[in-house]
């Protein structure tokens, strides 16, 4: 980057510290214009040369930690994938995730997030005694196939921030952490799914889904949690109707 | 800061990436009534593991041999490596990736259902397990979403810990650690202590590396008396992308991809790896030769090409092209999709129809925290696991594909002895390490929260000096003077960053304050890493010395082991003999044939 005759755009930063400020605030910030820049890089610079005070979180910028998810103009992106050029010469506005409790600037609170997460179980549940001597368990590809996508899911919250209903509803467990228990009942090695279901079939941690689909839409690793909502409300259906609208031996 | 309340555990794992998942969970399940503090500066699903694309190797295949991964590993080493290390982890490999296995990380797979293997740079056989070209993910995952099984693992997400607390009797006793959210400086005590922090990439401009991986580890330990070991061998891969240093997967070569300078000539058949067999031969791709050769030898060769006027300029430095367009569209996006995501995204080329643009990146450091092949430090109590750790499996040059298997076996392995010594020294002083925690506590405050400090320098003044000493004196190529100016920039930007001073004097989320921790990290871990540099005067592995170009086994197969000094002068560098028990030093050789012959192991 070189800095004579430096083209320079402008990044408005939403600004909340919690020691200091009663409501929110916007920052304008003039950052070097670079075509290779990501919206991160702008932020760093900002923190680097002009104020260390604005805080944001970030570490592998490619695309897979997870951590740098933000508002960009409006839309929840990852801001080391989002790039200047596309809004260039226009402002950028960075706010922190919609749907999250603010902890300071453009950092957000996972508290929530961390505790649907556990409660989906995602983890491999079996009934036999763990026993390594036998080998892998064998999977073929299509087995493989069966979950492989929903897998792919970096926890970055993306989806959190555009779905209309994890903002409001706080028993929904949300796209994320459904799509991840859905990712080990689709798992041909796991036996855990009626475990699963007894906490996705409560209230409204499934049946909120309105099917809207953002969280799709906005997935920067082409999870479909939408697809592995409908698919989960589909065995949940036919699983509450067995559990409590015909019971075990009533001759269903 | 503010003194927050103290925290007991039976073991206290700092850093929560593959090694300290692994610990966390090795002793979760076999200690039930254990109480197991996992600290880490971030979440743990953000750990640098999460970066790792290509695999990791075990013996899995009947065409393959234990035998064969050792020796593949003791000679990408160039021998620097400890031969009864290298045979544990080469025994455990494939339990433990089997484990993972059963914990439902999504290897790819054969179409019988078994796991499916690539070929890795420095292999005979392929043993490559890999989930596609996201193995690291996969892994990182499935360990932290196994750990969610386990009500005995209690995480402190977002603790940056600051400092080791050792009790009376020198046992390594817990960490202080900084609460992110509030800014409290708190106890964190357990009766033994892992360290698995990972890398220290950060030390340099041009990295993998994510923004986390500042060396905090190495530098707490090596200011507990710990030897930081083997630090002059840093690994540069050969194909990081130029501007951002994302790594394009050595998958990509083991998958049959090919390098080529300006003129299309693919150029490493002049260095000694072997012949260039045509990408339509069914030999190819050849393992151990050519683009399979080791990472040092790439990178090495990269320069060479570089100096001779046959790479290719842009803006962001000097390339060559790393080609897979004759794999075809089908077999990237099957085998190596992330590759494709990546070079479309970063480096605006899609490579089912152009070379991508490569050059050498700094990747990892073989060196580390010195510890014995049970992984423990010489502070009793101290353990550590994973990059942060030299056993040393990795001697002078590690073999891709062993660093994610080290993870699990040595971080299990850490588990299980601290674990041990967890049981059976039991009893500390809480008030001592309490107060040493509070004196932590108020030594950040004095040294970064002093407002009538005005008018020093910024974190990134130094950090730049730092970055652009390492690469001038530290790089692939390295000599005295190189290395003696590097040696004097740290020891000047030691002596300036006590005038660092912060914008940012608030408690909550102060990342600012975190970087200027982490700035002194990485002065510590640069400082050990050019003088182990300067007293090595010889050529090994990635170790490479212009004034000093051959190995030298009478003097140097040994480790380094460079101690802190607490009054500042610059550390001492001692040397370890390096254990060899079946595979005596020999010629170090690639291309055809080469590979373990039966009459080298005796």
């Amino acid at each position: 980057m070189t800095m004579s005759a430096q083209q320079t755009m402008t990044i408005e930063v939403f600004r909340y510290h919690p020691e200091t400020d009663d409501e929110p605030r916007f920052q304008a910030y003039e950052v070097p214009y670079d075509e290779d820049w990501v919206v991160l890089d702008a932020l760093n610079w900002i923190k680097d040369h002009v104020d260390g005070s604005l805080t944001h979180r970030w570490s592998c910028r490619m695309g897979v930690c997870g951590s740098c998810g933000m508002m960009v103009n409006g839309d929840p992106k990852l801001t080391c994938a989002a790039f200047l050029k596309d809004y260039y010469p226009r402002p950028i506005k960075v706010e922190p995730l919609v749907n999250f409790p603010v902890e300071r600037d453009l950092v957000v609170s996972l508290d929530g997030f961390m505790e649907k997460l556990e409660a989906v179980k995602p983890y491999i549940i079996r009934d036999d005694v763990n026993d390594t001597s036998g080998g892998e368990y064998l999977q073929s590809p299509a087995e493989l196939a069966q979950y492989k996508q929903y897998s792919m899911c970096i926890n970055c919250m993306l989806c959190y921030a555009a779905c209309p209903v994890a903002g409001h509803e706080d028993e929904f467990l949300g796209p994320a952490a459904l799509a991840l228990g859905h990712r080990y009942n689709k798992d041909s090695r796991d036996q855990g799914q009626s475990e699963r279901l007894d906490v996705m079939l409560v209230g409204e941690a499934i049946w909120g889904c309105t099917f809207v689909g953002e969280c799709t839409v906005v997935c920067p690793k082409h999870v479909d949690p939408a697809g592995a909502i409908q698919q989960a409300k589909a065995v949940g259906a036919q699983e509450y109707f067995k559990r409590f609208v015909a019971p075990k031996g009533a001759g269903v | 800061m503010a003194h927050g309340t103290t925290h007991e555990h039976d073991v206290i794992i700092i850093g929560g990436g593959g090694a300290g998942l692994r610990a966390s969970i090795a002793i979760a399940q076999e200690n039930p009534d254990f109480s197991v503090a996992c600290v880490s500066k971030v979440y743990p699903m953000r750990s640098h593991t999460v970066t790792a694309e290509g695999g990791a190797a075990a013996k899995i295949k009947p065409n393959d041999s234990l035998e064969d991964h050792i020796y593949d590993t003791i000679s990408g080493a160039d021998w620097l490596a400890d031969q009864d290390a290298v045979e544990y982890f080469v025994n455990e490999a494939p339990t433990e990736m089997i484990q993972l296995e059963h914990w439902g990380c999504p290897w790819s797979r054969e179409p019988d259902g078994s796991v499916a293997v690539r070929p890795f740079g420095g292999m005979k056989i392929e043993r490559t397990w890999f989930a596609a070209d996201k193995t690291g993910f996969h892994m990182l995952h499935s360990l932290f979403q196994t750990t969610l099984k386990y009500g005995n693992i209690v995480r402190y997400d977002e603790h940056f810990a600051t400092r080791l607390l050792i009790d009376g009797n020198g046992r390594c006793r817990g960490c202080a650690a900084i609460e992110l959210r509030t800014g409290t400086v708190r106890a964190i005590l357990g009766k033994a202590v892992i360290i698995c922090t990972g890398g220290a990439g950060r030390v340099f401009p041009f990295t993998t590396n994510g923004s986390i991986k500042t060396g905090d580890g190495m530098s707490m330990a090596y200011r507990a008396g710990v030897a930081l070991k083997d630090m002059e061998f840093i690994q540069y891969h050969p194909t990081g992308l130029p501007g951002t240093g994302i790594l394009i997967t050595e998958a990509s070569r083991g998958e049959g991809g090919i390098l080529v300078n300006k003129d299309g000539y693919r150029y490493l058949q002049d260095y000694e790896l072997g012949e260039a067999l045509d990408v339509s031969d069914p030999r190819h791709p050849q393992k151990r030769a050519m683009e399979l050769g080791p990472r040092d030898r790439l990178s090495q060769c990269f320069i060479k090409e570089r100096w001779a006027g046959r790479t290719i300029e842009t803006k962001d430095g000097h390339v060559v092209h790393l080609d897979l367009r004759h794999l075809g569209e089908a077999k990237i996006d099957k085998k190596i999709p992330f590759v494709r995501e990546l070079s479309r995204n970063y480096a605006g080329i899609d490579p089912v129809y152009k070379p991508i643009p490569v050059r050498p990146v700094v990747h990892y450091v073989m060196g580390g925290i010195d510890v014995d092949s049970n992984s423990a430090t010489s502070v009793p109590g101290l353990y550590a696991a994973g990059e942060c750790a030299c056993v040393s499996i990795n001697g002078a040059n590690r073999l891709g594909s062993n660093s994610l298997t080290e993870l699990l076996v040595f971080g299990a392995q850490a588990g299980r002895h601290a674990a041990r010594f967890a049981m059976d020294n039991p009893d500390y002083d809480v008030p001592d390490l309490e107060a040493q925690a509070e004196d932590e506590g108020a030594r950040i405050r004095r040294a970064w929260f002093d407002t009538s400090r005005k008018d020093g320098e910024r974190i990134v003044t130094l950090r730049t000096e730092l970055h652009e000493a390492m690469e001038d004196g530290a790089g692939i190529y390295r000599n005295a003077d190189s290395l003696q100016a590097a040696c004097e920039t740290i020891a000047d930007l030691h002596e300036r960053y006590r005038n660092v001073t912060l914008d940012d004097h608030t408690n909550s989320f102060n990342t600012e304050l975190t970087a200027a921790l982490e700035l002194g990290s990485l002065l510590d871990v640069a400082e050990a890493m050019a003088h182990s540099a300067v007293e090595r005067t010889e050529s090994r592995g990635s170790h490479q010395r212009l004034d000093h170009t051959e190995r030298n086994d009478d003097d140097f197969l040994a480790h380094s082991m460079a101690f802190h000094q607490n009054d500042g002068s610059p550390p001492r560098i001692e040397y370890k003999p390096v254990t060899i028990t079946k595979w005596p030093p020999g010629a170090r050789t690639y291309g055809a044939g080469s590979g373990l012959k039966k009459s080298e192991s005796t």
